[in-house]
């Protein structure tokens, strides 16, 4: 038990010291990477309460996926280090009392929510049914996301695929005069379409269109 | 002193995986350059100890003694990290890899899925080594690999769901135990065809070696490394190479099980089968390298998205269908 306790506090600490280094660090890379160690810990801290599938999804899509995107976006802006102290704010900059409004907002939300929330009394029940008989987690969360929560289920991936839809509507744009490369036409091509023989007159040279 | 005793235990059978596996990738390079200077009708190291079996660990050698170069302008700190990443993340993926039904590290519910995490987290070495290098030519090619390998764990996962539909389990030694009748080779030969391809690309392997396309990009991240640095880089490229090999044989060529069941194939030990599907399907990657041209980026990304995605998805709905419609969905 001694050692479940050094290993939960040894996670814990360094999520949180890696959460405040995501603000705190200057250098925007760095953020991401301690973020990146953040998910990393909080994912073995999942593991250590026994949500083996929760903790390995965590990894899979946060760290495996949507981290790398936003290692993508803050490398490819070139984002540079920032001069000033992160609390101050310079006279030209609006962005700080922006972020503390919306921060503020999400801060009284988690409180309303936090504070009007109780377990389900039947839910109770039901984990601790699915706890005694020896089945994994991974087969406890399947029979109870497709069976009881599959309108929700649903829901969630049809907002996921209008978010993404709508990303690629924003970002598409059609561009002129692009080669494409057609694999069947150019396997179709025979061998009078594509070499041709000219007689060429001396002077006077050949036309050739391209 | 019970603790102690248990603690060197563990300490003792992870090293009795993890030396074989080391002494394994220095091997496997070995056998790689050879079958490539065979298909090209050349003689390939042959000169350090008997077959030149030894010329990895000359070479080996020769990087220890090599001085280390940090580039003035790099981020120093990952800059080191970057190689310590990537040579981590390929050797923790075997503690996960059953070499016969009680011959296995760590047993968990999820194995699968942990190789998978580990190896969707094996884009950061690269990444890391790219940015930090804070040079043109590793920053793009880290940038190519990692835009690489993301696509192409997408048809990886999915090609895992079409096994697990078929196993019911997420536990590697129930995978390759629900293969002791057939091969998940036969029932899904396209499946495994394309994790093939995949695993080619994802481990940056030619003719998907776009990231150290040398003509292009020097060497990838790998350019500004020098010495020890750049060998824990290739060493872990290597485990990772011969992970998904392993990974191959376990979803789909019956793990540590023999072909058949005929008493001459009984008496080789279970681990020894794994190892030489091992061995078959990275002979298989080392003979894709000497004789397939590489290919062009836009190419790589449309095979990864647009050919391979949507095939093993319809793979997905057909499987489940079959099984569903023969009532031979796995039920627990």
């Amino acid at each position: 038990m001694l050692a479940h306790a050094i290993f939960f506090y040894f996670f814990s600490f360094v999520a949180i010291i890696s959460a405040i280094m995501v603000t705190a660090s200057k250098n925007t890379v760095h953020s991401v990477f301690f973020l990146i160690l953040d998910f990393i810990s909080i994912s073995c801290l999942f593991i250590m309460i026994g949500a083996e599938f929760l903790g390995m999804i965590m990894l899979i899509v946060y760290v495996g996926a949507v981290a790398v995107l936003f290692l993508f976006v803050v490398m490819m802006l070139n984002v540079a280090q920032q001069k000033n102290q992160w609390f101050k704010s310079s006279e030209t900059s609006t962005h700080i009392p922006v972020g503390l409004i919306v921060s503020l907002i999400i801060f009284f939300e988690l409180i309303i929510v936090i504070g009007g929330w109780k377990y389900k009394p039947d839910i109770i029940k039901n984990f601790s049914d699915s706890l005694i008989s020896n089945s994994t987690n991974t087969h406890t969360i399947g029979s109870v996301l497709y069976t009881e929560y599959i309108h929700l289920f649903q829901i969630s991936g049809m907002i996921l695929l209008v978010a993404m839809i709508g990303a690629i509507v924003l970002t598409f744009r059609k561009r002129e005069g692009v080669k494409r490369q057609n694999y069947f036409s150019q396997i179709s091509r025979e061998k009078n379409q594509g070499v041709e023989l000219v007689e060429v007159k001396s002077n006077e040279g050949v036309k050739i269109d391209v | 002193m019970e603790k102690v005793i248990l603690l060197f235990s563990e300490v003792y059978k992870i090293l009795y995986v993890l030396i074989p596996l080391l002494v394994s990738v220095a091997m496997i390079v070995w056998l790689d350059r050879r079958i490539w200077a065979f298909v090209q009708k050349r003689r390939g190291p042959n000169v350090v100890g008997p077959f030149g079996l030894f010329q990895t660990l000359a070479d080996a050698l020769k990087y220890i003694f090599k001085e280390i170069i940090i580039p003035a302008s790099s981020n120093k700190i990952i800059f080191i990290l970057a190689p310590i990443v990537t040579m981590t993340l390929a050797l923790i993926a075997w503690a996960v890899i059953p070499f016969s039904e009680d011959y296995v590290l760590a047993d968990i519910n999820v194995g699968i899925l942990y190789i998978f995490a580990v190896s969707s987290l094996g884009v950061y070495g690269i990444i890391m080594g790219g940015w930090a290098s804070n040079s043109k030519y590793p920053f793009l090619g880290s940038i190519r690999s990692a835009a690489q390998m993301v696509s192409y764990e997408v048809s990886i996962g999915v090609i895992i769901i079409n096994v697990l539909l078929c196993v019911g389990s997420l536990n590697l030694s129930d995978i390759v135990l629900a293969q002791e009748k057939i091969w998940f080779v036969i029932p899904l030969f396209p499946m495994f065809v394309i994790f093939f391809i995949s695993s080619l690309a994802e481990t940056n392997r030619p003719p998907f070696d776009l990231p150290e396309a040398e003509a292009e990009l020097v060497a990838g991240y790998q350019t500004e490394y020098s010495g020890m640095m750049y060998a824990m880089f290739w060493l872990g490229e290597y485990a990772n190479i011969l992970l998904m090999c392993a990974l191959g044989s376990i979803l789909f060529l019956g793990g540590w099980l023999a072909p058949m069941d005929i008493p001459l194939f009984d008496m080789v030990p279970p681990p020894a089968w794994l190892i030489l599907k091992i061995l078959f399907l990275f002979i298989l990657f080392a003979l894709i390298k000497a004789i397939v041209p590489r290919y062009r980026y836009d190419q790589l990304m449309r095979l990864g998205w647009k050919v391979f995605l949507p095939f093993s998805l319809i793979w997905v709905v057909l499987t489940s269908g079959y099984l569903l419609y023969f009532d031979l969905l796995p039920v627990y």
